[in-house]
C-alpha cells in the first residue's frame, strides 16, 4: 500500500512532459520517482523502453530526455549523509541540489569547489555532465572534486567508484551523461571560505585581443568570465565586460541566502526577443558598467547566479524555447575560431541574448567524456526559430570542428551523429560502460543507436 | 486555543531547558522528514520510528548531518500494536524525556480494492485509526502524568467529508480526527496539547519538475506550518490554510446534492 505522505509523489504516470531548460525538444515520458537509494533498479520492474536518471532538468537540450521512455526523477534523494568539517568532505545523495548544499555549507564556512551559472542543479546532474565553472582555469571540472560515489546498475550491482576503486566506472560516469548507471550518493570536497563576499572587478574590453590579454593577466584570479556583445559589428565588434573575483579574505558573518521571489510568469510572445531588442539589451549591459573598470565587494549570489533570482527565466524566450550553443576550441585556433564564429553569428541576423566567453585551463578531468579542454569556450543563447536556427547551428558546429574544437552535450539539441563522433572519438570505448537499460534521446540521436532494451 | 504562551521557547520551559525532545512515528514519510529537518537545524533530540531500516538510516544520517544533537531510531511496523508500550517506553528513555510526539504514519490504501475486500478495508482502518489510538493512549497518559507535552497528529482534509473516491481512507481519518477532538477535550486541562493536522495534496521535491504540480502545496512550506503550529500549541491546522474555507463549504453542501456529485 502506498504510504499517505508520499502519495503526493506520483505513482508512475504516462505522458507527462518533463521539460529541459531549453524547452526544446519536448517529449512525453513516464516519470518514476527514485526517493531512496534502494529504489533503483526495483522501480523499473515491468517497465519497457529503457530509462534515464534525471535531476533538475537544467540541461538545455536532450541529454535529460528520453522520448517514450522512463525518466527516473532523482530529486527525492536529497539527504545529506555526512559532513567532515576537518577535511570539508560532504557525503550527500545525488538528488540534492547545489542550492541545498550551499544553504547547508555556507553558514558553516564552506563553498562549492566548482559551480555552474545556476545553483538549481543536482549533485548527480553536475557529475554526469562534468560541469565547469568560472574557476576552470585553476580548479578543473566538478568531477575533479568528487572523491567517491556509488553507482547502481540495472542488474542490481552496486559499485563504489573512486580514483582507487573501480577507476574505469569512475572515469566513465563523470561526464557519462547518466548512461552508466544511477549515482545514488557522492562525496564532494568543499572548500573553506570566511565570507559570503567576492572581491569583484569588472573591466570593459574591445575585441578578442583585449580579452586574451586580460585572460593572461588574470591567471592567478580564481574566477573569471566574460560577457560579450555579439549583436554589434564594426568598431564595437566583440566588445564586452571581463568579470573576475576571489572569495573575500576579510572574515564576515556567513548568513544563509534569502529565497528567490520573482517567477517569470508567462511565455513571452515570440516577437519579444529579436535583433533590435537584443542589441538594446547588449548595449545597455555594456554601458551599465559606466566606467572602464569597476571594483566592488559583491555577494556570491549575484556574482555566480545573476539569473537565479528570476525562477524560470527561460520562459522569456517564448513557447518555442531556446538553445545554447557552446564550443571549446583549443588555443592554437582559439582566437581565429572565435572571431570567425562571432562574425558568422552577426551575419546570420539571429540574436543571441547572452553570450559568455571564458578560457579553459589545463587541469585534467578524471572523466573520459568530459567537454572542457584547454582553450576558449563560448556559450551563446538563441531563441529557437525552426527554419533559421538549425541551419546556423549546423554551420557553427562545422566551423567548430574545422578549428579542432567540440560542442557541449549539456547545451545541445542539434549536432549530428557525424559531428558528435568527430568531437568525441572515444564514444565507442565509452559505450561499453553504458548500462543496457539506460539511454537518452541525446544518445540515440548522436549514435544513431536505439539500443535493444 | 490553549492557555500557554505562543512562543517556541514555551516548549523548552515546559519542564526543562535544552533542545526539544521529539518522537517521530512514520519518520520516512515526506512531510515528517521535511518537518524533522527544521527541528534538526534547531539542534533537537530525535527518536525516529519507521518500518524500513535502510530508509530510516538515510533519514537519520541526514538529520544528524543537519544539526540534530541526538538521533536514535527503531525499525518497527507500527501495525503491531502489541509492541507499542515497549517501543514508546524505550523511545522516551532514549530521548531522556519527551516534549513532542509527532504521528505521521498512515496509508492511502486502494479504494476500489477496499470496496470488494473487507480485509483490505480493515487494514486501512487499522493502520490509520486503530494503531494511532493505541499509540496515543500510551502517549497521552505519559504526558498527563507530567502535565506537559504536545501530541501532533497528521489526519487529513479527506476526513472532513466522505467521498466516493476515497471514503475508506477518509473515514479512517474522520475517526482519527474525532478521537483527537475527544482526547484534546480530556487532556487540555492537564497542560497537554493535541494538534490535529489536516494537509491537502502536497508536492514533494520529486514532483516539482512536472507540469501541474504548481497547484500542490510545497512540502517544506507544509512542514514549516506544522512546526510553527506545534510551537504555538494550536489545536487544528489546515495546511495550506486555504483548505479551511474550502472544506467549510464542502462540509455544508446538503447531502441531497452531495450524493449526486462526482468527487
Ligand atoms: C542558467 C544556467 C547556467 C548554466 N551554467 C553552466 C555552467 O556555467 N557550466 C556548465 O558546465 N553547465 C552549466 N549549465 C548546465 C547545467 O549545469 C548542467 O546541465 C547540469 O548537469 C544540470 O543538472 P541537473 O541536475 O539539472 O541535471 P539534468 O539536466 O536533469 O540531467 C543532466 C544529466 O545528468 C544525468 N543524471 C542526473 N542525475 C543523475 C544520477 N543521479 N545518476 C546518474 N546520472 C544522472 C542525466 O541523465 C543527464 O544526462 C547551466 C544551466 C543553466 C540553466
Amino acid at each position: 500500500m502506498p504510504e499517505t505522505n508520499s502519495v503526493q509523489a506520483p505513482t508512475p504516470t504516462l505522458e507527462v512532459p518533463f521539460e529541459s531548460w531549453g524547452r526544446y525538444p519536448t517529449y512525453p515520458a513516464r516519470m518514476i520517482p527514485l526517493n531512496w537509494q534502494t529504489d533503483f533498479p526495483a522501480a523499473l520492474a515491468g517497465l519497457h523502453n529503457g530509462a534515464l536518471p534525471v535531476g533538475m532538468g537544467r540541461s538545455y537540450g536532450d541529454v535529460c530526455l528520453l522520448k517514450g521512455g522512463n525518466l527516473l526523477l532523482t530529486t527525492g534523494m536529497d539527504r545529506l549523509l555526512h559532513f567532515d568539517t576537518e577535511t570539508g568532505i560532504l557525503t550527500a545523495e545525488a538528488g540534492v541540489t547545489l542550492a541545498q548544499i550551499l544553504d547547508f555549507a555556507v553558514p558553516r564556512g564552506f563553498f562549492l569547489p566548482v559551480t555552474p551559472g545556476t545553483k538549481y542543479v543536482t549533485l548527480g546532474g553536475a557529475i554526469a555532465n562534468d560541469i565547469h565553472g568560472k574557476n576552470h582555469h585553476v580548479a578543473g571540472t566538478f568531477g575533479a572534486h568528487v572523491t567517491e560515489f556509488e553507482l547502481v546498475r540495472s542488474d542490481g550491482s552496486r559499485r563504489i567508484c573512486s580514483p582507487t576503486e573501480n577507476l574505469d566506472f569512475y572515469a566513465a560516469t563523470i561526464g557519462g551523461l547518466g548512461l552508466t548507471g544511477v549515482i545514488t550518493w557522492a562525496k564532494l570536497r568543499m572548500k573553506p571560505i570566511v565570507s559570503r563576499g567576492i572581491d569583484y572587478e569588472g573591466i570593459q574590453f574591445h575585441g578578442i585581443d583585449e580579452f586574451l590579454d586580460l585572460t593572461r593577466q588574470s591567471e592567478h584570479i580564481e574566477y573569471t568570465v566574460s560577457w560579450i556583445d555579439c549583436a554589434s559589428t564594426g568598431k564595437n565588434f566583440a566588445r564586452g565586460v571581463f568579470m573576475q573575483g576571489d572569495h573575500s579574505k576579510v572574515p564576515a558573518e556567513l548568513k544563509p541566502s534569502p529565497e528567490p521571489k520573482l517567477v517569470f510568469p508567462f511565455d513571452a510572445p515570440g516577437f519579444a526577443l529579436n535583433h533590435a531588442t537584443v542589441s538594446l539589451f547588449n548595449t545597455a549591459f555594456f554601458h551599465k558598467q559606466l566606467k572602464p573598470r569597476v571594483v566592488a565587494l559583491q555577494d556570491y549570489e549575484p556574482f555566480f547566479y545573476p539569473l537565479d533570482k528570476v525562477l524560470h527565466w527561460n520562459r522569456m524566450y517564448g513557447k518555442n524555447g531556446l538553445l545554447q550553443f557552446q564550443y571549446a576550441i583549443p588555443w592554437e585556433s582559439a582566437r581565429e575560431g572565435t572571431i570567425a564564429i562571432l562574425q558568422e553569428v552577426a551575419k546570420s541576423g539571429l540574436a543571441s541574448f547572452l553570450a559568455v566567453l571564458k578560457a579553459f585551463g589545463d587541469v585534467p578531468s578524471p572523466g573520459m567524456m568530459s567537454f572542457p579542454q584547454p582553450g576558449i569556450t563560448l556559450a551563446l543563447d538563441f531563441p529557437i526559430k525552426a527554419d533559421k536556427s538549425f541551419p546556423l547551428f549546423e554551420r557553427l558546429a562545422d566551423m567548430t570542428r574545422d578549428f579542432g574544437g567540440k560542442l557541449y552535450p549539456a547545451k545541445d539539441a542539434a549536432m549530428t551523429a557525424a559531428q558528435y563522433q568527430t568531437f568525441y572519438p572515444q564514444w565507442e570505448q565509452f559505450a561499453r560502460y553504458r548500462d543496457p537499460m539506460l539511454t537518452s534521446s541525446f544518445w540515440e540521436r548522436v549514435t544513431g543507436d536505439r539500443p535493444t532494451l | 486555543m490553549s492557555t500557554s504562551p505562543a512562543t517556541s521557547s514555551s516548549l523548552q520551559t515546559a519542564g526543562h531547558s535544552g533542545p526539544k525532545k521529539i518522537l517521530v512515528l512514520g519518520a520516512t514519510s515526506g512531510i515528517a522528514e521535511a518537518t524533522c529537518r527544521i527541528w534538526a537545524k534547531q539542534g533537537a533530540r530525535l527518536f525516529l520510528v519507521a518500518r524500513n531500516a535502510d530508509k530510516l538510516a538515510a533519514v537519520a544520517a541526514d538529520l544528524k548531518t543537519r544539526g540534530a544533537s541526538y538521533v536514535d531510531t527503531a525499525a518497527v511496523d507500527l501495525d503491531d500494536t502489541a509492541q507499542h508500550p515497549a517501543l514508546l517506553a524505550h523511545a522516551v528513555n532514549s530521548l531522556t524525556g519527551m516534549d513532542v510526539a509527532y504521528l505521521a504514519h498512515g496509508v492511502l490504501g486502494d479504494q476500489p480494492r477496499a470496496e470488494q475486500e473487507f480485509a483490505h478495508a480493515a487494514q486501512i482502518l487499522h493502520t490509520n485509526f486503530v494503531a494511532p489510538v493505541s499509540l496515543l493512549t500510551w502517549l497521552s497518559n505519559y504526558c498527563v502524568q507530567r502535565h506537559a507535552g504536545v501530541l501532533a497528529v497528521i489526519s487529513s482534509v479527506a476526513g472532513d467529508r466522505g467521498r466516493k473516491s476515497n471514503y475508506l481512507y477518509g473515514s479512517s481519518k474522520a475517526g482519527l480526527s474525532a478521537f483527537l477532538g475527544g482526547l484534546r477535550n480530556r487532556v487540555d486541562r492537564e497542560g497537554v496539547t493535541v494538534l490535529t493536522i489536516k494537509p491537502g495534496p502536497v508536492r514533494t521535491a520529486m514532483t516539482s519538475a512536472m507540469k501541474g504540480s504548481e497547484k500542490f502545496a510545497d512540502v517544506n512550506k507544509v512542514a514549516q506550518s506544522i512546526a510553527a503550529a506545534i510551537d504555538k500549541r494550536k489545536d487544528t491546522l489546515y495546511v495550506p490554510f486555504q483548505w479551511q474555507p474550502i472544506l467549510f463549504v464542502i462540509r455544508n453542501i446538503p447531502e441531497r446534492v452531495f450524493k449526486k456529485l462526482n468527487l
